[in-house]
């Protein structure tokens, strides 16, 4: 059984950029628009990883993450969080929120992939 | 690219024009003083996720650009910059030159040059603001450090346009006065590289023939936190070929002590020396960083301080090609091999009550699968085709109709069918529909470049952008509506120094304004200048020969002129749009579209330009009438009512012309088979009915017609196409029977005279 992702990014041509690229690599993609109907969606989809954006409307990446981490059945979940950039500060920031690790955008496929075995076993 | 890549990067461009309308929604409501959180957020993200996609698809300029004005957007977010009006101002600029950006990104434009721009906003980093500018308490408490030079690549030398006082912000180090340390920028531009001495002092560069890695990893408590999984960490590690020679388990507890979610081991890897460092960096990524992360290079002579254990002594337990299985937790055989099996029973109860949630209180959310994309992207020819096919369907509709009796038609449930055809055409002119805004859309940067152009202060103000109009309409209006506001900011709007002069504000104002009145659209652009100069417009026209110098003109007709072909008022031949070709063309673009260009001008106060549209091109709701002997089809949405006149109602004003009294008001009568030429056998008004029209040049008009056939919608074929324009025709239909009616093109017949007479003889009827 492939492992089930889900992405959460407000921008439609990289959910599908995602979803190319990780379809490819054997995984199940499923998305959602904005950090709100990510929620929603993770109780549904029950994700073996999550891959979210950080700056998007409604509920920000971050929030997304603090509000999936509160809930106990998504505490060992992994989560990466998809970014520009990731100074020290904002990782700090993002693992101070609930994630478990960062992909830094434009991503290559390869690393996309190394990104997520490394915490998604 | 592959046509996949393809694909999403149609879309990202897609969602770059909307960040791009986003953003400058929100620069121009900053502009004009809204500057919430909200708004700023909302410019900041429509930037940022131009960035990002733009990095996907390797548009590194766009990147690059997108990175700097973000930086900028983000002090403003976090309040470190405050945007002044003039900080606005310069964000304004980049927006425009991020728009250049995106078009040359999408293969429309070169790429633009945006060092000067970069300059700019990096100035606006460091200075927090526009230099020269006031501004408001800033919240930066401490002078900020001295900043890093900035990256000013190498084009200019940071210079010339810095601010109004030629004050050009220089970063002083401390460290600069001493001499030697850091130098900024030389005289070339060459920025320093920093190195560190440590780093020259690391064993074996690269190429020397390098010693095995000794990698020591300690995972913290942290590194078990967020679902971290430091044994993924190992296997990564043994991917790039290393293996396992350690695990200290020194640190684990008896088993009652053992905190399940703390980490105990510290494992020892050595990798061949020949992988990257940074690979092996990158494995610790995500680790966090209070944990123990070591990579060494192996020293051939044992030295005392590069131990490769870690400073918790001697590995207890030694292994090679260990399986790692167990990760940080010690496994269930370790556990039972001390006999606390109470304890580890203990424990897998409490991983399982962390680890499960009771599944029936479990929120179960509305059904909201996918409802990611509300949109999906038709290639516009389909929709063309569609539209085509509803017309022919709609065309056999009348055909049954004209065929069968009314009983066989409610036998066949014709009616029905009709309403669903309707229905069909309805939806595809609707699926065709797009708001007025799109063509909206260009006019803020192209104000903002005349502005600069011309010297000119102007300020936009736009109505009714959510107006739906057939897609094909929005693309042809693009260009009339250019030459028009070009034309207003050169030609109607006074210079500042003019309009104060003139008791105005220095801004002048164009109005931009979108309505719909029944089966029409009027758009149209105002401004508040001078007005039409009529005197100087008349013997201008005269100069030109376009007409006579003893032609009696009323003022109406004077201002028609400047849309005459080959006129031209403009002093300096500029290079907006002096060159003659503005209005004549942007009214045979008006009319080629089915509509109406109409100015009105108040000297001083302003002129208007209102170009008058059909919604659509296709499909029109038509009266049948019958003029003649002819069949035609006025257009519906025009039609006020029809009388019959009595004896007394109608007047003669002269010989040729009449008019019919309607309530009380008189109304023109026009013979449209006179303008075409057909005989009416001698009929006289009394005995025709007059269906009154409204016109938009006369207002209410009445066309004498033989008979009033019946209501239908009609599909619209051009003439033009085949024949050629005829005065007071708008085009041709098929009917029911197959034959062709023509359609009547009210404002042409309401205008038109006696003296316009097309021979139309011969039109199969």
């Amino acid at each position: 059984m492939s492992k089930v992702i889900l992405t959460v990014d407000d921008s439609a041509s990289m959910r599908m950029l995602l979803k190319a690229s990780l379809t490819a690599q054997g995984y199940k993609i499923e998305a959602a628009d904005d950090g709100q109907h990510g929620l929603d969606r993770m109780h549904e989809v029950k994700p073996d990883l999550l891959i979210t954006d950080i700056n998007m409307p409604k509920m920000d990446g971050f929030e997304l993450i603090e509000a999936v981490r509160a809930l106990p059945e998504f505490k060992g979940t992994p989560i990466l969080v998809l970014s520009t950039e990731f100074s020290d500060e904002k990782k700090q920031r993002a693992r101070d929120a609930g994630a478990t690790g960062w992909i830094t955008k434009p991503f290559e496929a390869a690393k996309l992939g190394a990104a997520i075995r490394r915490v998604c076993p | 690219m592959s046509d996949e890549l393809d694909e999403i990067q149609a879309i990202f461009f897609e969602e770059c024009t909307e960040g791009l309308t986003t953003a400058e929604e929100g620069l121009s409501a900053m502009q004009a003083g809204d500057t919430s959180a909200d708004v700023i957020a909302g410019v900041f993200r429509a930037v940022h996720s131009i960035k990002g996609g733009a990095g996907a698809f390797g548009h590194t300029d766009l990147t690059a650009f997108a990175h700097r004005f973000e930086n900028v957007l983000d002090e403003v977010r976090a309040g470190k910059i405050v945007p002044t009006p003039g900080v606005t101002a310069v964000m304004l600029r980049a927006f425009d030159l991020l728009s250049d950006h995106v078009s040359a990104a999408m293969g429309q434009a070169s790429r633009p040059d945006d060092a000067a721009m970069l300059v700019e906003l990096d100035q606006v980093l460091e200075n927090k603001g526009v230099a020269g500018e006031a501004v408001a308490p800033a919240p930066a408490a401490a002078p900020a450090p001295a900043p890093a030079p900035a990256p000013v690549a190498m084009e200019a030398p940071a210079a010339a346009d810095a601010d109004p006082f030629g004050f050009e912000p220089v970063a002083i180090s401390l460290d600069d006065l001493d001499g030697a340390a850091a130098p900024d920028a030389d005289e070339f531009g060459f920025t320093p590289v920093h190195v560190d001495i440590a780093d020259l002092d690391a064993p074996a560069e690269a190429g020397g023939g390098p010693g095995d890695w000794i990698v020591t990893f300690g995972p913290s408590r942290a590194a078990l936190a967020n679902a971290g999984e430091p044994l993924l960490v190992v296997r990564e590690l043994e991917e790039l070929g290393g293996k396992v020679t350690a695990v200290d388990t020194d640190a684990l507890p008896a088993l009652r002590d053992l905190d399940p979610e703390n980490a105990y081991f510290v494992w020892t890897l050595r990798l061949p020396g020949t992988v990257e460092e940074s690979s092996i960096n990158d494995c610790f990524d995500f680790v966090a960083p209070d944990s123990l992360v070591r990579v060494e290079r192996e020293e051939s002579a044992p030295v005392a301080e590069a131990a490769p254990a870690p400073e918790t002594a001697a590995p207890a337990l030694t292994l090679v090609d260990m399986p790692a299985a167990e990760g940080a937790l010690p496994s269930p055989r370790e556990m039972a091999r001390e006999g606390d099996l109470d304890a580890m029973l203990g424990m897998v109860q409490a991983i399982a009550e962390t680890n499960t949630v009771a599944p029936a209180d479990k929120p179960k959310t509305p059904d909201r699968t996918e409802a990611v994309s509300q949109t999906i992207r038709v290639d516009l020819t389909k929709l063309d085709m569609l539209l085509n096919l509803v017309g022919e369907l709609v065309i056999r509709n009348s055909i049954l109709s004209d065929r069968l009796s009314a009983a066989d038609q409610q036998k066949v449930e014709l009616p029905e069918l009709a309403r669903l055809t309707r229905q069909i055409q309805d939806n595809v002119m609707s699926l065709r529909a797009q708001p007025i805004r799109q063509a909206f859309s260009r006019v803020p940067r192209m104000l903002r470049d005349l502005g600069t152009e011309t010297g000119k202060q102007v300020v936009l103000e736009t109505y009714g952008e959510t107006t739906e109009v057939d897609k094909t309409v929005i693309e042809k209006i693009g260009d009339p509506l250019t030459h028009m506001i070009r034309n207003a900011v050169d030609h109607g709007l006074e210079t500042p120094e003019e309009r104060l002069a003139a008791g105005k504000p220095a801004e002048g104002t164009i109005k931009l304004s979108a309505e719909q009145k029944g089966a029409r659209i009027y758009l149209r652009v105002e401004d508040d200048g001078r007005g039409i100069n009529r005197e100087r417009v008349r013997a201008k026209a005269v100069e030109r020969g376009i007409i006579a110098e003893d032609a009696n003109l009323t003022p109406e007709e004077i201002d028609q002129l400047i849309c005459a072909p080959g006129f031209s008022t403009a002093e300096v031949i500029s290079n907006i749009s002096g060159r003659g070709v503005g209005m004549d063309v942007v009214r045979s673009n008006v009319e080629a579209l089915g509509g109406r260009l109409e100015i009105a001008s108040r000297p001083g106060k302003g002129t208007s330009f209102t170009m008058i549209l059909p919604l659509t091109l296709a499909i029109l709701d038509g009266m049948m009438v019958r003029i003649g002997g002819q069949r035609f089809v006025l257009p519906l949405g025009n039609v006020i009512e029809t009388i019959q006149p009595e004896q007394g109602q109608v007047k003669h004003t002269t010989p040729e012309t009449e008019v019919v009294d309607v309530r009380g008001q008189y109304i023109p009568i026009k013979r449209a088979c006179d303008l075409f030429g057909l005989s009416n056998n001698g009929r006289r008004v009394e005995d025709s009915l007059v269906v009154i029209v409204e016109s938009e040049a006369l207002g209410q008009v009445g066309l004498m017609v033989d008979t009033i056939d019946d209501r239908r919608e009609v599909v619209i074929k051009s003439l033009d196409q085949n024949l050629f324009p005829i005065r007071g025709l708008g085009g041709a239909t098929i009917l029911g029977d197959g034959s062709i009616a023509l359609i009547l093109d009210i404002e042409a017949l309401a205008t038109a005279s006696p003296a316009h007479r097309n021979p139309v003889k011969g039109m199969a009827a």
